[in-house]
Order: C-alpha cells, then sequence, then structure tokens
C-alpha cells in the first residue's frame, strides 16, 4: 500500500441538498493512476466530484486534497493545483479557443511567450490542429471542443485531474478516437485522474481503479476485474450485467 | 477590460460636457406664450444694444416656473402682469396699490417695473356673429345660455380670479368646460367645436377671428398691467440693464401689443425680428437681429437634444449597470431597486419635470436628471436579466479554474450578458430620445423648442423642424446601436442564446 499522503482524501464527507441526501458519509483515499467514479445517475458520483472541486462543501465530515482540508478558505490556491473538465469542455462562448486556454494563466500574470509555448506543447499534446485555436467554441466540432476543454483545464500544469462525464456529449466515433488520445495523455503525465462516467465500457477502457456508486454510498472499491469476478453484492452484477448485453445463463 | 472602461468613460464625458456653466450675463426669462416671448425679446436686444450681455430664455412654461426661476437665479427677469403677481404669487387677489405690490415683492428680494403702457387682462369671447345671434355682449347674458360649450386655457380654469371667480360671481351653470390649449381653442372655436373661450385683451386673433369680447360688467376680472419682474440684485450685477426697463415703461400701447401679437401669431415674423422693429421703431434702437437660418437652427436644437440624451444615458449607464449587478447578486437589495425604478416610471414627465425644479431650478439640469432617472430602469432590469441568464456550469467553470469574484464578473459574466445590457442602454436611449423633446418646457432647449414654439404659432413647419430630426435621430439611435453590439458584444456571442 501507498505510505505517502494521498491525493485527495474523504473522511465521512457526506452531502445534503435541502436536506435530501446525495452522498452518504464517505471514507475514500484516492491516489496516482485513473480513479474512475462508476455510477447511474442519482448515485451520488457527481456530487462526490463537485466536493472535490470545491464547488460545494460536504454537510459533514471532511474532504482533504494533498493532506489539506479543503475550506471556502483555501479553496483559491488549491483550485490551482487541479485541472476541471466537463462534458462538451464547458468552453466561455465569447472566448476563442487559445482566449478559454490561456485565461488562467493569464489572470495568473504568466508572460505571453511562457502562455504560447505551453499552448503549443498542449495542443500537439491533445492532437489538435493549429487552425483552431482561433474559433470560437460555435465553430468547434464537438471532439474539438472536448479537447480545447482539456487543454484549458491542463494549461496550469495540475496534479490532479477530474473529468465529469468527458464523452458523453460526443458521437460514438469521434469518442472511441477521444478515449484513445485521453488514455495515452493520462499514462504520459502520470498525474492522479479522477473520471466520472455512467458508462461501464469507459470505466473498463481507463480505469485503474473503479469505484462503483449507488444511491449516495460506495458499493465496491476495486478493479475492473474485482467487479466482474468478484461482484461485492447482486447490485454489482445487475449493473454489470445490464450494460454487458443479456445476462449470462439465460440464453 | 477595456470595453468596460470605455463605456465608463463615454458616460463620464457626456456628463462632464452637460454640467459646464453658464457664462455671466442677464438672462431674461419668458413665458410660453408669444406675447411674453415678444417682451422677452425686446428686453434682450435692449440689452444687448447698451452692451449688456443677455441672454434670451424664452418660453419656459407658467407663472410657477418663472417665479421660482427668478428667485433662485436662473434667471434674471421676466415680464408679467400685476394680477397675476397679485393671484398667483403673492396669493391676494384683492391686493392694493401698485406700490403695496412693490413692497410685498420686495420682501422677495424682487423689483418691479411700472407699467409698460398695457393691459393684457383676462376677457371672454366668441365668435361675434353668434353672439349677435344669441343677444349675448356681456357675461352676464351667458346666464341664459347654459348650454353653451367652453374651452378656456387650464390656467384660466384654475386660477382663483379665472373661471371660479367668473363661475360664482356670475352664477353660471354651464356643465361642459374643458381645459384647452390657448392657441388650440382659437381653432377649435372657429371650427364650432366651442362657442365661448378666455381671451387675453391683446391677442392678435380677436380681430382675426372677428370675436367678440364679453364686458365684464361685473368687473370680476382684475387689473393686468404688464410689467417686469427683475432680481434685487441685477443692478448692482449689471448696472445698465434695469436701462432698457426704464426706457420701456408706458412705451407699449395695448393696440402696439396686438399689432406685435399678430405679427408673430398671423405674419409668422420671428418673435426676434417683431422685437426688433419695435426697438427701431418706438426707442431708434437698431438691434442688429441676425436671424440664424433654418440649418443652423436645427443644429442647435440637436445638439442640444444630444446633449440632454448623451448626458442623462451616460450618467444612467455609469450608476446602472453596477446597480444592476448589485441587484442579481442581492435578491432583497434587487427587489428595492426595481421597485423603486418602477415608481420613477410611473411618474408623468411634465410632474417630474416640476418636482426636480425647486431642487434642480430650470435648463438643461432637471431635463437631465429627469431623463436619467427614467433610463435607469431599463437598463438595470437588462443587466439583472443578463447576469441572471449566464449559465451555472459556466460561472463552476470560471470558479474551479481559479479565477476571483471581480475576475469572473469582468471577463465572464459581463462579456456574457452584454448583449442584454446593451439591449436596455438601446431602449433608454431610445425613449430619452422621445421624452428630451419635453425638456424644451423647462428652457433645456432642444428639438422639443421647434415643436413646442410651432404649437404656440400654429406653425406646422416649425413643428417639423423638432418632429422630424427627433424621428430621424430615434432611427439613428437604433443603428448606432446597431453599430456599437459589433463593438461590444464579443464576437463568439453571435448567434448564441445563453443555453
Amino acid at each position: 500500500m501507498n505510505t505517502e499522503t494521498p491525493t485527495i482524501e474523504l473522511r465521512g464527507a457526506a452531502m445534503r441538498y435541502d436536506g435530501v441526501p446525495a452522498l452518504g458519509p464517505t471514507t475514500l483515499s484516492l491516489g496516482a493512476g485513473v480513479n474512475v467514479l462508476l455510477g447511474p445517475s442519482g448515485s451520488g458520483k457527481s456530487t462526490l466530484l463537485r466536493l472535490l472541486t470545491g464547488l460545494a462543501l460536504p454537510t459533514s465530515g471532511e474532504v482533504r486534497l494533498w493532506g489539506e482540508p479543503l475550506s471556502a478558505r483555501n479553496i483559491a490556491p488549491l483550485r490551482r493545483r487541479l485541472g476541471y473538465v466537463i462534458q462538451d469542455g464547458g468552453l466561455f462562448p465569447h472566448l476563442t479557443a487559445e482566449d478559454n486556454v490561456a485565461l488562467a494563466a493569464r489572470y495568473l500574470g504568466w508572460a505571453p511567450s511562457r502562455i504560447a509555448s505551453r499552448i503549443e506543447a498542449l495542443r500537439e499534446l491533445t492532437h489538435l490542429p493549429a487552425g483552431v485555436m482561433a474559433r470560437f467554441p460555435s465553430q468547434l466540432s464537438g471532439g474539438q471542443r472536448q479537447r480545447i476543454g482539456l487543454m484549458r483545464a491542463l494549461m496550469l500544469g495540475p496534479e490532479l485531474l477530474l473529468l465529469d462525464e468527458p464523452l458523453g456529449a460526443l458521437d460514438p466515433m469521434i469518442r472511441a478516437e477521444l478515449r484513445v488520445d485521453l488514455l495515452s495523455i493520462f499514462r504520459r503525465l502520470g498525474q492522479t485522474v479522477v473520471l466520472v462516467t455512467h458508462d461501464l465500457a469507459e470505466a473498463a477502457f481507463f480505469g485503474d481503479r473503479v469505484i462503483l456508486l449507488r444511491e449516495g454510498s460506495v458499493v465496491q472499491d476495486g478493479t475492473m476485474e474485482d467487479l466482474t469476478l468478484r461482484p461485492a453484492d447482486p447490485f454489482v452484477t445487475r449493473f454489470i450485467g445490464a450494460q454487458s448485453g443479456p445476462p449470462p445463463g439465460r440464453a | 477590460m477595456t470595453r468596460g472602461w470605455a463605456l465608463a468613460a463615454i458616460g463620464l464625458a457626456t456628463l462632464v460636457a452637460a454640467c459646464r456653466h453658464p457664462a455671466d450675463e442677464v438672462r431674461v426669462g419668458s413665458k410660453k406664450f408669444t406675447e411674453s416671448v415678444v417682451l422677452g425679446e425686446i428686453l434682450t436686444q435692449g440689452m444687448r444694444d447698451a452692451a449688456v450681455p443677455a441672454e434670451h430664455r424664452a418660453q419656459l412654461g407658467g407663472t410657477q416656473i418663472l417665479w421660482h426661476a427668478l428667485l433662485r437665479g436662473d434667471i434674471d427677469l421676466y415680464p408679467d402682469y400685476t394680477g397675476t403677481i397679485r393671484a398667483d404669487i403673492l396669493h391676494d387677489p384683492a391686493g392694493g396699490s401698485e406700490d403695496s405690490l412693490r413692497a410685498a415683492l420686495a420682501r422677495f428680494g424682487v423689483g418691479m417695473s411700472s407699467s409698460l403702457g398695457f393691459e393684457d387682462r383676462y376677457a371672454l369671447g366668441m365668435k361675434a356673429g353668434e353672439a349677435k345671434r344669441l343677444g349675448v355682449t356681456r357675461i352676464s347674458d351667458l346666464r341664459a345660455h347654459p348650454a353653451l360649450r367652453l374651452g378656456v386655457s387650464e390656467e384660466f380654469l384654475n386660477r382663483a380670479d379665472g373661471w371660479p371667480a367668473v363661475r360664482e360671481r356670475y352664477g353660471l351653470t354651464h356643465a361642459d368646460v374643458r381645459p384647452l390649449d390657448h392657441d388650440l381653442a382659437y381653432r377649435a372655436l372657429a371650427d364650432g367645436r366651442i362657442d365661448v373661450m378666455d381671451l387675453y385683451t391683446t391677442d392678435a386673433e380677436i380681430p382675426y377671428y372677428d370675436l367678440a369680447v364679453l364686458e365684464d360688467d361685473l368687473e370680476v376680472f382684475p387689473d393686468y398691467h404688464a410689467v417686469v419682474l427683475y432680481r434685487g440684485d441685477l443692478e448692482r450685477r449689471f448696472p445698465r440693464a434695469l436701462g432698457i426697463v426704464r426706457a420701456l415703461e408706458g412705451r407699449i400701447s395695448a393696440s402696439e401689443m396686438r399689432r406685435l401679437n399678430a405679427r408673430v401669431k398671423l405674419e409668422r415674423v420671428p418673435e426676434r425680428k417683431a422685437g426688433a422693429e419695435f426697438l427701431a421703431s418706438t426707442l431708434g434702437i437698431a438691434a442688429g437681429t441676425p436671424s440664424s437660418g433654418r440649418g443652423r437652427r436645427i443644429g442647435r436644437a440637436l445638439a442640444e437634444h444630444l446633449a440632454l440624451v448623451g448626458a442623462s444615458l451616460g450618467g444612467a449607464i455609469v450608476v446602472a449597470i453596477p446597480l444592476g449587478i448589485a441587484a442579481a447578486r442581492r435578491r432583497r437589495l434587487g427587489a428595492a431597486i426595481l421597485a423603486a425604478a418602477g415608481v420613477i416610471q410611473t411618474i408623468p414627465t411634465l410632474a417630474l419635470l416640476v418636482l426636480l425644479i425647486p431642487v434642480l431650478g430650470i435648463g438643461a439640469s432637471p431635463a437631465v436628471a429627469a431623463l436619467f432617472l427614467y433610463s435607469v430602469l431599463p437598463i438595470v432590469t437588462n443587466t439583472m436579466a443578463g447576469l441572471g441568464s449566464v449559465p451555472a456550469h459556466l460561472l463552476e467553470s470560471a470558479d474551479v479554474l481559479g479565477l476571483s469574484r471581480a475576475a469572473r464578473l469582468l471577463k465572464i459574466e459581463l462579456p456574457l450578458a452584454s448583449p442584454s445590457i446593451l439591449a436596455g442602454v438601446q431602449t433608454s436611449a431610445v425613449i430619452n430620445v422621445g421624452t428630451a423633446t419635453l425638456g424644451a418646457l423647462i428652457g433645456a432647449g432642444g428639438l422639443g423648442q421647434p415643436i413646442l414654439t410651432g404649437i404656440r404659432l400654429d406653425d406646422m413647419p416649425l413643428i417639423l423642424e423638432g418632429a422630424v430630426p427627433a424621428a430621424l435621430l430615434a432611427l439613428a439611435v437604433q443603428a448606432l446601436f446597431a453599430g456599437l453590439a459589433r463593438l461590444f458584444v464579443p464576437r463568439g456571442l453571435r448567434g448564441y442564446h445563453g443555453s
């Protein structure tokens, strides 16, 4: 087991919206590699991700990033160490692709030359042609928007990358292509990655570790192999079965 | 954020431009009827002839506006009538001698000249033929004809020494008494839409429309000698200014005044020229009358109009956008701001202008203030709506990128709200162009001036001289904002609907 401080630690973190529980008390450590939060909608996986970005603070328990308990006070410096990608990129429609990517670096006062060379490196990493950088989001394809969103998240060189359904809005061809590119980027950068999806195939493709959630609590936490061969309870079997064609033994 | 600063700079510049201080000169006021304007011209040109710098702030409105402007020092002198002074200023219609009147005015620091030589008292008039047919020669005779329709000026209708006194003393029971603009009343009388109207005894229209002036047999109407009211400090500030006033005392007869009124109202001679003719023939003063051409006249009115609209709109932009931002942040504050702005929006323009006079005097300041107040609501509402329509996931993206609240507002929220904010500014601008024409009523000038004068003189070309440029200006404002949208709304937002 890893003895260093894990990147992410949840200690009994729970979340309620207007009294309705969205995530039960959860204790969890996440470290290097690709951690997939898997589950159907309403399972609490997106809530968990919101707790990690500080977009929501837990109603009880605590969330630690790099050992520091997350609070309204230290959220700003901690956010500079993480990158966040949402469905369809979440790009600002009034800024060009380049301005979207450079926004945070400019805000922090990076020199223009440093920004330019960083953008160039990221553009090659994400396999985007130079021509797209001057375009506005509405002039980009879905796949391009998602790659720009990824560039924006990687701009400051984050130690932690959080992705919320990054492939959700894409058609199958582009999805397959981007999937391969994403994985190779994850491997090359070697950061801690947390990826939220409801798609079993995606979880299997990316996940070094897969955490399956249901109704606000963790059902199983392990490798994809664990989930398929050693399901923790009948829900795991049903969830896997539902996404893998007809359940075995029913033919 | 350069766009925001540019917007703020435009606002401030127009505001400063509007607040320029007037040069020190004698300001002659006049009420919004021809005789007063002609007398104002005679006084103004007479002073200029005596090398006293003078400006005529013509057709400012009614007695109250002129009197308060005089007390505040917005004007230095204006022509009025003894009956009006007793009833409307001193509220003592019975009054006393001219000396007691003078003493009463002195307590306000106001001086009064002797009579200029004519009286302009109230009278009632009918078409001469109609009067003869009904056998009406005196006001008493009206008692026998209670079905006659009366059209009288608003002021006459409400003045203690006007209609209420006549009705009571003569025991009149006429039910159809409607307030009507004095100039429109002549046309209504001529067209047979009313039967009786109030007159001023020097009205040019009396011979023109062949009207019978009914005898005031019970002597209800008080005397209305034309006099000049002036500030007590005028003589100290401009020692020669009162010379022309003294020179005019007793020099204008009633028939002379009726002739001057006819020159302007019926022969379409500008007041400026009629006044100059009088000065030349009576006092031997060859006052130069640089009568400006139509183009220059429109140009000046347009410039004044633009200054009113620009200053009020600029101020509103500077104030309303931050208010809209605050309102979008705090719901209760937002509700309070919207309620206050909504209340202001419901106050009729003329009422708002008159309400502002005690505070800001006459001229451009109260007009700009009123237009400013009207401009605030559309900009606040649209700023709120624009900020409210920014999708939550974009705000969260900005937050997670580590932008501060201020940076998020400047770089993300305001640009995304800019189409809506600009639409609000456009609404205010178009409303302002129209509403600013009413500024002429309180001496703010602008394109309302020719409209106002045109209505007074029943001069359609003159009305169009104000109305057409005002309409074109409204169109130009629309076009301007289409251009501004290109400048202020980020390119990426074209065709973007905030979803």
